[in-house]
Parts: structure tokens; C-alpha cells; sequence
């Protein structure tokens, strides 16, 4: 394995600081790491514009490059735009065991007015409803499982 | 490069100052879920401020060769240096009135990005692709509130109106163009504003026919937030944004 491919999965390995379990690599937004003599570039696409947890990751990759004896370059790209379809498949079982709801595939960017029936990531129903659009971070809803009674995240796409 | 820049700073304030006075209501809202979907609201628009900001801190550079950072933008300039549309630092007032204001602004916000991710300027259309998606979320979470208080009781109706009446006035400011605007369009880096009014107006009116509310007419427009006229709360609202950056300039965690 080269370094950068072992940097790499250092990298990729790292946790969401909001999203237990869930690592950065799950979520895909490592873009690409590189490394030119002493210095790692790594190139990150942030979820929301305005998501906290952005900073603690950059600081997190920093320190897994230094970790590895490298000097570290972590730079924010916001083109192409981040969807939830790039989240892995192991990423989806990790939010699932968490008890949030996946993400269904992102749509084009539109306003239907409609919001989209969810499981209940805890007993599968789907006799489940919408308490707000929002949740503890941008990224999720709140909704309520009728038949279990427990109230859940859901992962919105985007 | 002086219209590109007037351009893009004006948009960072509009989304700058709507966020400020989000951020107002915390621990203030209905209910517990609304204080976490305005903060959230609220983060969203502070990061797209944020880009936008930055952006502008490179165009300028190029012009002057002074280095300046997102927080000159938000910290360091005076009152009328601020060129959002008055609709956004509207007082917070009632929950009808923080929802209305939300509406009106997410009605036009959705659109606006939606078309300026074909902007020839890459980076407006990279900071749209990004945005577009996250507003499309904040117009359908206002959108609902507004059906839900219109149509909801007597007294949730009562206040919606009001609020509609009294927001109304500052809607015609947000597709108000000048030569600044004109500059961009004919390159193709901004849009036609008199289209964009069009598709708010197509969501504004089928909002307010389900929430059971009336579209107001004859309404004298206000303006003067790109020019820098604020109204008087603004001061208050630039005051507590600034004063821990004025205090301690270049503070840090």
C-alpha cells in the first residue's frame, strides 16, 4: 500500500463529531488526498455551508496527517456541491444502528411539498410523521414512529 | 471587478442579517423543535454568508492588495456600509412575523440560486449549487409554518395577516435592479431580477391562497437597504453583532 492510500484510510477512518460511528469516509467527504514531499493536501467538501462540525473534522484530519508524520494542508472545496448520495453503503447501516433514518436518493433540487414517507429506523414501520424539518443539526428531521412511539432522527437528502 | 463586488457583499448581508436576527429567537421560540429549526435556518445562511464573504475578501485583494478575511465584512464595517434588502432586519416580533419575513425570504432565496448555479462566474455558481439545496429546505419548513397559521385559528389567522401586511412592503425591494446589477446581467453572472419576481410571485400567491390569507395591494414600497439606509433597529441588530469583535479586536476561542 502507498502512503497516501494509507493516509488515506487514516483519514477516511475519522468520526463524524455529530454522527456517532459514522466516519468522515462514510459520508464522502474526503475528495482526495495527496501528498507532495513533506505535506499531505487533503481536499474536504463540507455537508451545509454552515455546519459546525466542519471545523472539528479540519482540525481531526489535521492532526491524523501530523499523526503520520506529515505536514498538513486541508482545504474546503465546495464544488461539486455535496449530496447524500455520496454516503456509503456501510455509512447507511452506521446511521441506521444509530437510530437515524437514511437518506432516500437526492432529487434534483426542488420544492415539492411533500415530505417523503420514512421507516422508522427502530421497528420499520412506516406509519411514521413529520414533527420538524429540521433536527439537532441541519442535516436531519425529527419525526415520531406511530407504532413504536419513539421519537427519531431522519437523514434528509440533499 | 466593483460591481462583482458590490454584488456578491450585497448578498452576503442579506443572508448575514437575516441569520442575526434568527439567532435573536433562540430559546425564544413556540416550542423547542422551532428553536432548533431557526438556529439551523440560521447556521445555513451564516455559512453561505460566509462564502460569499470570503469571496468578496479575494476580489478585493485583487483590486487593492490589502488581505482581509470573511470577518472584516461582518465586524468591521459601519452601519451604511450594509446593503441588505430592509426585509431581512425587520424586527423579530411575533412568531407570525418571524415565520412571514422567513417566507417572503425563502421564496425569493430558492429561485435565486436555483438560477445563479448558471452563473458565468464560477464561484457564485459553485456557492448557488450549494445553497439551493439547502434553502429549498428552509421555503418548505417557512412555507408550512405559514399554511399552518393562516389556516390554524382565529387568532393564528389574525396575526398571519398582520404580518403579511406589515412585511409586504419590503418585498418590492428585493427585485429592484440598478446599474450595479445591469453590469452583472449582461455578462450573464446574475439574472434578470423581473423573471425571479415572477416565480415568487407564482409561490407566494398559491402559499397564501392555502393558508387562507390575502395578498395586500396598493402597498408603497420602502427601500434603501442596498444604498445603506437602514431602519432604526438595525443599529441595535449591527451593535450586539459587532461589539465582542469591537471589544476585543482579533479575539479567538
Amino acid at each position: 500500500m502507498t502512503v497516501a492510500a494509507s493516509l488515506g484510510d487514516l483519514v477516511r477512518d475519522i468520526e463524524d463529531p455529530e454522527l456517532p460511528h459514522v466516519t468522515i469516509g462514510d459520508l464522502g467527504i474526503v475528495r482526495s488526498v495527496t501528498i507532495h514531499g513533506a505535506t499531505a493536501t487533503v481536499l474536504l467538501t463540507p455537508t451545509y455551508t454552515g455546519c459546525p462540525a466542519t471545523e472539528q473534522i479540519r482540525e481531526d484530519v489535521a492532526d491524523a496527517v501530523r499523526s503520520a508524520g506529515l505536514e498538513p494542508d486541508v482545504r474546503l472545496v465546495i464544488s461539486p456541491a455535496w449530496s447524500t448520495d455520496w454516503i456509503t453503503e456501510r455509512g447507511h447501516q452506521r446511521l441506521l444502528a444509530a437510530g437515524i433514518a437514511p437518506p432516500p436518493p437526492a432529487d434534483e433540487p426542488g420544492v415539492t411539498f411533500v415530505d417523503p414517507p420514512v421507516a422508522c429506523p427502530r421497528c420499520s414501520s412506516r406509519r411514521t410523521r413529520l414533527i420538524s424539518h429540521f433536527g439537532g443539526t441541519a442535516c436531519k428531521a425529527t419525526y415520531v414512529c406511530n407504532a413504536c412511539s419513539e421519537p427519531f432522527e431522519f437523514f434528509k437528502a440533499l | 471587478m466593483k460591481p462583482l463586488l458590490t454584488y456578491t457583499l450585497r448578498q452576503g448581508d442579506r443572508a448575514l442579517i437575516l441569520a442575526q436576527r434568527l439567532l435573536e429567537t433562540i430559546t425564544h421560540a413556540p416550542e423547542i423543535e422551532e428553536d432548533m429549526a431557526l438556529s439551523n435556518l440560521a447556521l445555513d445562511l451564516i455559512g453561505q454568508a460566509r462564502a460569499l464573504y470570503t469571496y468578496v475578501a479575494e476580489i478585493e485583494g485583487d483590486i487593492d492588495g490589502a488581505v482581509r478575511d470573511e470577518n472584516h465584512y461582518a465586524y468591521c464595517r459601519e452601519q451604511h456600509e450594509f446593503q441588505n434588502p430592509l426585509l431581512v432586519e425587520q424586527p423579530n416580533g411575533d412568531f407570525a412575523q418571524i415565520i412571514v419575513r422567513q417566507f417572503l425570504h425563502d421564496a425569493y432565496a430558492f429561485p435565486y440560486w436555483r438560477v445563479m448555479q448558471h452563473s458565468t462566474d464560477e464561484t457564485l455558481a459553485a456557492i448557488a449549487a450549494k445553497s439551493v439545496k439547502e434553502t429549498a429546505y428552509h421555503l418548505r419548513h417557512s412555507r408550512s409554518w405559514l399554511v399552518r397559521l393562516g389556516d390554524g385559528t382565529d387568532e393564528s389567522h389574525r396575526r398571519a395577516q398582520a404580518a403579511v401586511d406589515q412585511m409586504w412592503r419590503y418585498t418590492g425591494e428585493l427585485f429592484e435592479t440598478d446599474e450595479v446589477e445591469q453590469a452583472l446581467v449582461s455578462a450573464s453572472i446574475a439574472f434578470d431580477p423581473d423573471e425571479l419576481r415572477n416565480t415568487w410571485l407564482h409561490t407566494v400567491a398559491g402559499t397564501l391562497t392555502e393558508a387562507t390569507l390575502e395578498m395586500p395591494d396598493d402597498v408603497v414600497m420602502q427601500n434603501g437597504g442596498r444604498s445603506g439606509r437602514h431602519s432604526e433597529s438595525f443599529s441595535r441588530l449591527i451593535g450586539e453583532l459587532q461589539v465582542l469583535a469591537r471589544a476585543h479586536p482579533g479575539a479567538t476561542w
